[in-house]
Parts: C-alpha cells; structure tokens; sequence
C-alpha cells in the first residue's frame, strides 16, 4: 500500500491539520515509511483471534444516571481563548 | 544535616519523623537545586509558593503525629498531569496558557499523602517520543556525560524531566507516565528506578490522555524502596475512571525483602535481537546470574509474536491518539490561532492544529487518521488489536508455566546524544521502546532497575516484568536484583 499526494492531502483534511502543498511530498514518505514498518503485522496469522478491546477482563462499570455536578460555567469558561457573554465564541459557521 | 536534596523518600522520611530535619529544610534544599539546574531545563514550570506552603503544613502535621506516608517529601509531577491553577501543557503550544481548574486523581492523592510539588517537568509533547527532543520548552537535558565529553545527552523519553530532575537530585522522586517505555526508558538512561505498573493500578482522571489503553502513571525514584513507597500513595480505585481497578492496594513496601528463593525468572529468547551490543548482552547475563545467585531460578522461556508488538503499538497508539487529540480545536482551551477575516470554522481548527501540534505529534495523529479510515480500519487497526491479543496470550503462556517474572535489557543501548537522531527516520527513534512496549500492550507492570555502566560511564538498566497486578512481588524480585547490583554511581555535577 503506497500513500501519493492526494491520499496525504486527503489524511490532513480528515486530521484538520493544515499541510501547505509544498509540505504534501515530504509527509506522503514519511507515511509510507511508517506503514512499511506496519506491514510486517501481515506476517502474522490472526485467524480467529479476537481484536482485543480492553487489556483486563472487565465490563465497564455503570452508575445512576443522574446530575452530580453542575452550575461551575466560569470554571469552564476560563482556558477558553475566546469566550463571551457566558458562552464558546468561534468564528461564523452559518454558509 | 547537608545535602538534604540528595536523600531518597525512605531516607528523607525517616529522618522528617525523628525530627532530625524538616519539610522546609527539604524543600528549600530542592528549590535552591533547582533553581541552579536551569541548565538542564527539567523543570519548567516551578511553584515554589506551592512547595512551601505545603511544607510548612507537612512539619505542623509531623509535630502533631499525624503524618501520611509521603508527609514533607518534595516530588516534581510532569507536565502531562493536570494541577489545578498550575500550567499544565503536555509540552506542547496547543495548551499554551491552560491552567487546570482541578486537580489529576495521582497528583491529589500525591498531595494527600502529604508530598510537597516542586514544580512541573519537562517531557515530549504529549508523552509522544524517546528524547525529550519533542517538547515545546525545549530538550530536556541528563546530568549524565560521556566521560569528559561535553557533549549533551538525551535523559531518554518522554519522562525526561522526570528522569533528569531524580537523577541530578533536583527532587527526591518525580511522577512518569508510560505508554509505551517512557518511564522504563528515561530511568534506564539516568540510572534511576522506573516502574509502570499494571494497567488500571492508578487512575488516569486528569493527565492529559495520548493512548487511553495503554497510558499508565507511576513513579520515579532514587531506590526500589522509594519506587515501593510512592507507587502505594499513587494508585487505588478512583470512580472517575472507568479502567480504573477496584482492588485493595497492598503495602509495597513491605513487601520488600530481598527473598526471591524459589521464584522463577523467564528469559525470552526474542529480546535476543541482531546486532545487540555485547554491553547488553552482557548485562543480562549478569543480571540472570545475580537472581540465579539470590536463590531464583533462571529458565528459557519464548515470547513469540515479540517482534511484531512494536508495529502493532504504532497503529494502535496513533489510532487512540488521534482520536483524543480531536479535543485540541482551540475552542475550549489552550491556543487559537490567529485568523484572517472570511476564515470559517474549518480554518480555525486547521491552522490552530497545524501552528500548535509539533511536528511529532502532527505526524502521529494523522498516522492515526489514516489507519482508523474508511476501508483501512480491518487491515491496519482491527489486524493491530488482533495481534495485540497474540502478544499478551505469549506472556499468558509464560505466567500459566510457573514463571514468577521475566528479566530483558531495559533499553538497546545507553544514553545517546541530543541531535544526534535528528536525520534518523522516525522508525529508528521508535526502536527505543522495543523491549518496554510489549509490556504496555498486555498491560502488565514493568520496573527498570539500574544494573551497570557501559564503557564511556553512562548507566545501564534492566526490566522486570510481572503478573498482572503482582506490583508488589515485582519490586521484591526488584529490590534483590537492585541489592546485588550494587549501582551507586551519580553523574558529576557539571551544570
């Protein structure tokens, strides 16, 4: 599996990370590079056997469903980099 | 009493509790280390408010009798757990200005048992890398030299402030994180003791999260018995996270009595690798023979999908970090990128993410991207997991046929230079973790125990691995190899 331009453009877009078009060759080796690495898991026979999903035998544990917490909107606004009239500001998403 | 900064937790503990010094003794012995250390940039970001207001409580609490296990012992904590009013960016620029309106589960329950925080530690960003070479405050640097070479040395990664702060006696002890080596590897680089303990043992509530399945705290120390001692106040059952055990946590320390006759100890052929040096080697078969000499008994044992646990960590680790790493959108924390009039959402999430994620990091969460894709996710990811199963059953198989704990080498190799791996491609760097990553993808504890120096002077470690939640037999397995070895080497101060 090799990875050109257009499948690392496409990877960036899907991570919302920026790549200027002159970085696109740069990173398209590097990811080929990685999943070379990767590919040696294909030696592997895996038949039947189960894709582990938590390391410990374990069933995650539930609770009440219930409000336990609450009323703490100034904590929660403190980091945001912009934040207004009690609320996240982001920039216009209306197209 | 001189030299306060350079006493372990044990010593220092015994020593707060007979009166012969104090917290703020302790702690001021620490700052004025500290604040001679720059040099080595291990702490970056210091509370000495912090640390002696919560001496000052620690020695009323030692008058009035009334003294937790850690009571007036000054620690450092990594930057990667949260501490409430106290930046806490991972080393990274996307959480430049956050201060954390609480407090991480390790770190409270640290405070609780009386410990006094130093200040932050340097570390790659988000835990992502081996050097230390990744982090936004710039490289963290060992005490360590290569003889009278001036040379900077890596404290190893992503632990390195850690490492490098216990090594330089700048703390008394410092908490790591591992996910995949990085408490073992930084401790085998410095000469210091590192264990990651069960997955599950201590809460993940509140450090910032880079591979949720394999993430574990545990501390950095000057002893196995210090490692024994700040293991118990870390970890417990914590509601807030559901990975979380619900298990009684035994008194480690006690546990520690050098008796390992009868215990099986497993050699795995597979962490016999090509072109491993004689250093190496050699060291391991030193090891064996100093458990062997303690009454263990040494067998050959085989760990056969080794070889294929790193390349499954690199799928399975983007894959989780990728998908926590969603969080950084400059919305709700951290930094927001400056935009241009007319830019939309989708700008501001793709140029605060591409200005505040380090090259590193950028590259790990779209490796992730990639292999959790539409049409990728059964080849790469599904086939990870399912190898993942292969290489904890391989450890099963080990434990069901009477082994006690396994000894490898810790790293493949001492110390290396800063810079020095920069032209390497990323594949070369991840070889690091080559015998620390099995252990966190089966979740199982491991200890690095200081055990030698090669020939230019630099320390060298081994690991133990044990039993799911068998902590406290490893560090006794531990502390016997710990006796025998005898490694009381400090790097020269220089900076």
């Amino acid at each position: 599996m090799s990875i050109d331009q257009s499948t690392a453009a496409k990877v960036a877009k899907l991570a919302r990370i920026k790549v200027e078009d002159d970085a696109l060759p740069a990173l398209a080796d590097e990811f080929n590079n990685i999943l070379g690495f990767i590919e040696q898991l294909n030696e592997v026979d895996v038949e039947g056997v189960e894709p582990m999903t938590s390391v410990t035998p374990q069933r995650l544990k539930r609770r009440v469903d219930e409000v336990t917490d609450g009323n703490q909107q100034d904590k929660v606004l403190a980091n945001a980099p912009d934040a207004r009239e009690g609320f996240f500001a982001v920039p216009k998403v209306v197209e | 009493m001189s030299d306060l900064n350079k006493l372990g937790l044990a010593e220092a503990r015994d020593a707060l509790r007979k009166g012969d010094t104090t917290s703020v003794e302790l702690t001021e012995a620490c700052l004025k280390a500290i604040d001679a250390a720059d040099a080595l940039n291990a702490f970056v970001h210091k509370t000495p408010d912090i640390a002696m207001e919560r001496a000052k409580a620690a020695d009323d609490r030692i008058k009035a009798g009334d003294a937790p296990s850690m009571c007036g012992l000054p620690i450092g904590i990594k930057d990667l757990f949260c501490t409430k009013g106290v930046p806490s960016q991972a080393a990274s620029k996307i959480l430049e200005g956050f201060k954390p309106e609480y407090e991480s589960t390790v770190s409270q329950k640290l405070a609780d048992a009386g410990s006094v925080m130093l200040g932050k530690l340097n570390m790659d960003e988000f835990a992502m890398g081996s050097s230390n070479e990744t982090s936004v405050y710039g490289n963290a640097v060992s005490p360590w030299r290569r003889g009278n070479d001036e040379a900077q040395l890596t404290p190893g990664g992503s632990s390195g402030g850690s490492a490098s702060a216990v090594a330089a006696d700048l703390c008394l002890a410092a908490t790591g994180t591992d996910t995949g080596g990085s408490i073992r590897q930084p401790a085998a680089f410095t000469g210091t003791v590192g264990i990651k303990p069960t997955y599950g043992r201590c809460s993940r509530w509140g450090i910032v999260a880079f591979a949720s399945s394999l993430d574990q705290a545990g501390p950095m120390t000057k002893s196995v018995r210090d490692a024994a001692i700040m293991l118990e106040a870390m970890c417990g059952h914590d509601p807030k996270d559901s990975t979380s055990a619900e298990l009684a946590v035994p008194d480690f320390e006690a546990m520690l009595t050098g008796d390992i006759r009868g215990k099986k100890i497993g050699i795995p052929k597979e962490y016999r690798m090509d072109g491993m040096p004689e250093e190496i080697s050699k060291l391991w078969a030193d090891g064996a023979e100093m458990l062997k000499a303690a009454g263990a008994e040494i067998v050959d044992i085989s760990l056969p999908h080794t070889k294929y646990a790193l390349p499954a960590y690199y799928v399975i680790a983007p894959a989780e970090a990728s998908s926590n790493l969603a969080r950084y959108d400059g919305v709700r924390y951290g930094r927001r990128a400056a935009l241009e009039a007319g830019d939309g959402i989708t700008e501001m999430y793709e140029k605060t993410r591409a200005e505040g994620f380090g090259h590193e990091v950028q590259r790990r969460v779209m490796v992730g991207t990639y292999v959790l894709s539409a049409g990728f996710y059964d080849a790469y990811y599904n086939r990870a997991r399912r190898v993942r199963t292969l290489i904890k059953k391989d450890f099963e198989d080990a434990f069901a046929a009477g082994v006690d704990a396994i000894l490898t080498p810790a790293t493949p190799s001492a110390a290396f230079g800063l810079g020095e791996m920069t032209e390497a491609d990323p594949v070369q760097m991840y070889l690091n973790d080559v015998f620390t990553v099995t252990v966190n993808l089966a979740g199982l504890p491991g200890v690095a125990v200081p055990a030698g120096l090669d020939s230019q002077g630099l320390p060298l470690g081994l690991q133990l691995i044990g039993k799911p939640w068998e902590e406290g037999d490893l560090l006794n397995t531990a502390y016997a190899l710990e006796n025998a070895a005898g490694f009381v080497a400090k790097p020269q101060q220089w900076w």
